[in-house]
């Protein structure tokens, strides 16, 4: 290894050390305190290292790594989604004294570090080594609140089914390395030229991915785990699973077909029926849900549904609208997600939708928080969601992909039933007698106070002057040929 | 400049008056009176200013604000203001001045935020009179969306709820086809010249396929008709209108559906002059059975606001056969509509909003003799009822004669029949004042009269309708221009 890898590699370096430092930090001194400010201090040093290495982008560090523009674009992404959740974790565990909490950071650390290496992976082996450090460190993450059933049911849950992923995963690179003798990604599309063999061991292989990865994106029909995780797993290591996990696995997914350069029809025929079954169910199935956690958990779906059809428009184009609807996403997830934390009361996690009613008439900031986050995940203007499902709508009718465009307009149209039910909920008057008997709503840490401010202040100015975020998304995917 | 000052003073007094309210619920109302006189006072300062300016051949803008705001999508923060946005402005300002005094006693509850929503709502309406983007123009018509049914999902009546939804989602829904169809054109006018813009202007002159030029006009074309509303897509706007506390009617009937309108206007038929040309026929057809349904449902209402309503979907119709003619007459005949009928309905809306605080009651029948108890309202109750059918001297006759007069130009057998929705007209707005007004107190009501506030509110608004009925030429000259430059801008098409 020569040092230009090295610092090429620090970012990620930086990550794994963070994990290994709070490691030490809870051997010396148990306190929640420290393990999250090492935590933060870390992958702030991990994000300025992103500068460090960002000069010598593009550079293969061994044939399974590659840092180019995209990668580092992602791993920043990731970070900023981590520190978040950091956040967020810190005002959750705060009020649960005398568990062990701190832990967690351990873990937070290494699903960090597994979805850098996914997002710059350039080769199988290190997808499958990302995915499984990511997913490992889940499944302790989802079920870390041991004394509570629903937290280990989900923990539990997710194990069996992203394990099962994982084995459709492999056989499916499998069936594609037997094809073609490579597992570079770079060197897919010339190996499958140079072949000239029937293609569908291929497209099999290629479907067979595409189920593991669904899986993780939580796409139809590989969506069952999804609402049950997000109802039992911890406010905050939802809000990870939402974001970071799927954001992950999406640039994977663009990563993976951009550089192999094996979109056949048949693929892309594939991607477009699951596209469109995510839109309509999640949307649809939302409608029916009471939990906001779960609501959320719908929304998530669709949202990757609609990421799917920038997906499917391909080119430079989907590379950038992808890269912003993550952004977006992201933001709004999170500050979703965070309202549900700092609702919530350790044990009991507030997502019954009848305990909304009325919000806004006992904490009205925290309720005009939520409403931002529920408008921008419909799409409305002034948030950061409107420009993410504009530039959507826009890749699709470039790509002139009518069907998918019409189906987006139309299940977000339904999706906006369930946005307002619960804005509506927020803002409904309840008589005085039924206010004494919801659950007294705990006031929200400094820590949560502050990650909601960012991100709300995050919405409305991408929302309202997205320029900086697309002429960066822009400068990434000129840098990434 | 001073064309973004009247949005950011609305969005800022919104804001203010929120914070406002937590120490003093009257300062929050005074903070948006003042905001909506400022904007008034502005718009009719710019009126004043450019009087001579209102010559047929001056094509060009009066005032202008073009500011890159997203350059990597070619879109620019593009204001601009002609006769015709001045006049719809006036109007919104106008409007919004009233309501905001129509609403000081009647809304209680978090009025701060009731403040909020008012004055941005008519941010977003000044935005879609104004923008000459089109990325801007979406962006604004879908601002007005949600405070809008806030207001009427939070200070509404019985079924707000529904009414709020729904009206959500039928605006919603069309507005994403306009945005497809916008971002077609995008893509179209790109793959022409390689130029990637939302600028109406260059917009304004690409070559388009007859088919292709169909369904983009028709995605336009949706939006506006749901916002009209044009029947057979009127459906949300009696739930809307009936729901909405009086303030939010005022706004809906007065300027919402004059957004529709203002969009055929600018949008449909100049960028898609063929095709309007070949689909009028069709709009015109529905126009017409929307003026002869709206009176016949608005005639069989026992809620008084359901009645105002549906009164609208007739008037509105008279708006669309103007627009779709697309003869000088005609069009001036639909602003002159818009125009006036905003105001009379605006204020037919605060009287039922005013008998609705005093009596606790919308329905028809368990009103009557009021006259004897509440002369000056039922007074103008009459007045504007009158307006409301046509009469000659009072502004919404000069509208639909110029209306029937231009129709009859292009299509007489649609100008006779839109002639009987005139008359059917006299029968709901004659058989509203018997009923409410007329005849014996039954009930026994005992009322108070319009107290000065409400006085000053409806002297203004018939003071205004008597101006427009007996000498429109300031009003017809203002907006004429702008009018011209619009039919030439659709006939400089060239076919590819």
């Amino acid at each position: 290894m020569t040092t230009k890898d090295l610092i090429s590699l620090l970012p990620l370096l930086a990550i794994a050390a963070t994990a290994l430092l709070v490691m030490l930090a809870i051997a010396v001194r148990r306190s929640h305190a420290i393990a999250m400010a090492v935590t933060v201090l870390g992958l702030c040093a991990a994000f300025a290292c992103l500068f460090v290495a960002g000069p010598l982008a593009p550079h293969d560090v061994t044939p399974l790594i590659r840092i180019d523009s995209s990668a580092l674009f992602y791993i920043g992404l990731i970070l900023a989604g981590t520190i978040a959740v950091v956040f967020l974790c810190y005002g959750y565990f705060e009020r649960q004294r005398g568990s062990h909490s701190e832990e967690l950071y351990i873990l937070i650390g290494l699903a960090a570090l597994g979805s850098a290496t996914l997002v710059s992976a350039s080769h199988f082996a290190s997808l499958f080594l990302g995915l499984e450090i990511l997913s490992i460190s889940l499944y302790g993450m989802v079920a870390y609140e041991r004394d509570r059933k629903a937290s280990v049911e989900a923990g539990l849950k997710y194990l069996v089914l992203a394990a099962g992923s994982a084995s459709f995963l492999l056989f499916g690179i499998a069936l594609v390395y037997f094809e073609l003798g490579t597992m570079e990604f770079g060197k897919m599309a010339q190996a499958a030229a140079r072949t000239g063999r029937d293609s569908s061991v291929i497209a099999v292989g290629l479907i067979l991915i595409l189920v593991g990865i669904g899986f993780k994106l939580a796409l139809v029909p590989f969506h069952m785990w999804t609402p049950d995780v997000y109802e039992g797993a911890p406010a905050p290591v939802t809000a990870f699973v939402a974001t970071v996990s799927k954001g992950a696995m999406f640039a994977l997914l663009l990563r993976y077909f951009d550089r192999a350069g094996l979109r056949s029809d048949t693929v892309l025929l594939v991607f477009s029926i699951i596209a469109v079954a995510s839109m309509f169910a999640g949307n649809l199935l939302a409608l029916l849900q009471n939990n906001v956690k779960r609501i959320l958990a719908y929304s998530s779906i669709a949202h990757l549904g609609y990421l799917m059809v920038a997906f499917e428009a391909g080119g430079d184009m989907a590379g950038s609208v992808v890269a912003f609807y993550l952004v977006a996403y992201f933001a709004t997830m999170l500050g979703a997600f965070g309202v549900v934390t700092i609702l919530s009361t350790p044990g009991n996690d507030l997502g019954d939708l009848a305990s909304y009613r009325g919000l806004f008439w006992r904490r009205p900031l925290i309720a005009g928080v939520f409403t931002v986050m529920l408008l921008s995940l419909a799409g409305i203007p002034l948030t950061a969601g409107f420009i993410g499902k504009f530039y959507v709508v826009a890749a699709g009718a470039s790509a002139l992909l009518w069907f998918l465009v019409f189906t987006l307009v139309v299940t977000s149209t339904i999706g906006l039933f369930y946005y307002l039910r619960v804005v509506v909920a927020l803002y409904s008057h309840i008589p005085e007698t039924a206010a004494a008997a919801t659950p007294s709503l705990q006031g929200g840490s400094l820590s949560l106070t502050w990650a909601l401010g960012v991100l709300t202040t995050a919405v409305i100015a991408i929302g309202c002057y997205p320029s900086p975020v697309l002429r960066l998304v822009q400068t990434m995917i000129a840098g990434s040929h | 400049m001073i064309l973004a000052w009247l949005i950011v003073i609305l969005l800022a007094a919104g804001l203010l008056a929120t914070v406002a309210a937590r120490w003093s619920v009257a300062l929050s109302r005074w903070i948006c009176l003042a905001a909506t006189l400022i904007d008034f006072g502005l718009i009719i300062f710019l009126w004043i200013r450019h009087t001579s300016q209102f010559t047929l051949d001056s094509g060009t803008w009066l005032e202008q604000v073009d500011w890159a705001w997203i350059p990597e999508f070619g879109i620019h923060f593009h204001l601009a203001l002609d006769g015709l946005s001045l006049l719809l402005l006036a109007l919104t300002f106008f409007l919004g001045v009233l309501s905001v005094l129509c609403s000081w006693t009647e809304v209680t509850e978090s009025v701060g935020f009731f403040h909020l929503n008012l004055l941005w709502i008519l941010a977003g309406i000044a935005g879609v009179f104004l923008a000459l983007d089109l990325f801007l123009f979406y962006f604004a018509w879908e601002l007005m969306l949600v405070p809008m049914y806030f207001l009427i999902a939070l200070w509404g009546h019985e079924r707000r709820i529904y009414a709020a939804v729904k009206f959500f989602l039928f605006t919603q829904f069309s507005g994403l086809l306009m945005l497809v169809a916008i971002l077609v054109l995008y893509f179209l006018h790109h793959a022409n010249t390689g130029i990637y813009t939302f600028d109406y202007q260059q917009l304004l002159h690409t070559p388009l396929s007859s088919r292709a030029a169909l369904w983009i006009m028709l995605g336009f074309f949706a939006a506006f008709a749901v916002k009209l509303p044009l029947f057979p897509f009127h459906t949300w706007l009696p739930d809307a209108h009936t729901e909405a506390p009086t303030a939010g009617s005022v706004i809906l009937a007065g300027l919402l559906l004059k957004t529709g309108a203002y969009g055929m206007i600018r949008f449909v038929v100049p960028l898609f002059p063929d095709a309007a040309r070949g689909f009028a026929p069709v709009a015109m057809i529905l126009g017409v059975i929307g003026i002869i349904y709206g009176s016949v449902l608005a005639f069989g209402q026992n809620d008084l606001k359901r009645l105002v309503a549906y009164t609208s979907v007739s008037h509105l119709g008279f708006v669309v056969l103007g627009v779709f003619s697309w003869n000088e007459l005609a069009l001036q005949g639909a602003v002159m509509t818009m125009l006036c009928h905003g105001v009379s309905t605006g204020a037919l809306f605060i009287l039922t909003g005013a008998l609705q605080e005093r009596t606790h009651t919308r329905e028809l029948g368990r009103m009557g003799g009021l006259w004897t108890t509440a002369p000056r309202l039922s007074g103008a109750g009459l007045y504007f009822a009158l307006a409301s059918l046509g009469l000659p001297g009072l502004g919404d006759f000069i509208g639909e004669f110029l209306v029937l007069l231009g129709t009859y130009r292009a299509h007489p057998g649609l100008a006779i029949v839109a002639a009987i929705g005139v008359l059917a007209a006299t029968f709901y707005a004659l058989r509203l004042v018997q009923r409410a007004f007329h005849g014996p107190n039954e009930n026994g009501w005992a009322i108070s009269d319009l107290a000065p506030r409400e006085g000053i509110i409806i002297a203004l608004m018939a003071g205004s309708l008597l101006w427009l009925g007996l000498y429109p030429q300031p009003i017809l000259s203002t907006f004429s221009p702008a009018l011209h430059a619009l039919e030439t801008a659709s006939q400089s098409h060239r076919r590819p």
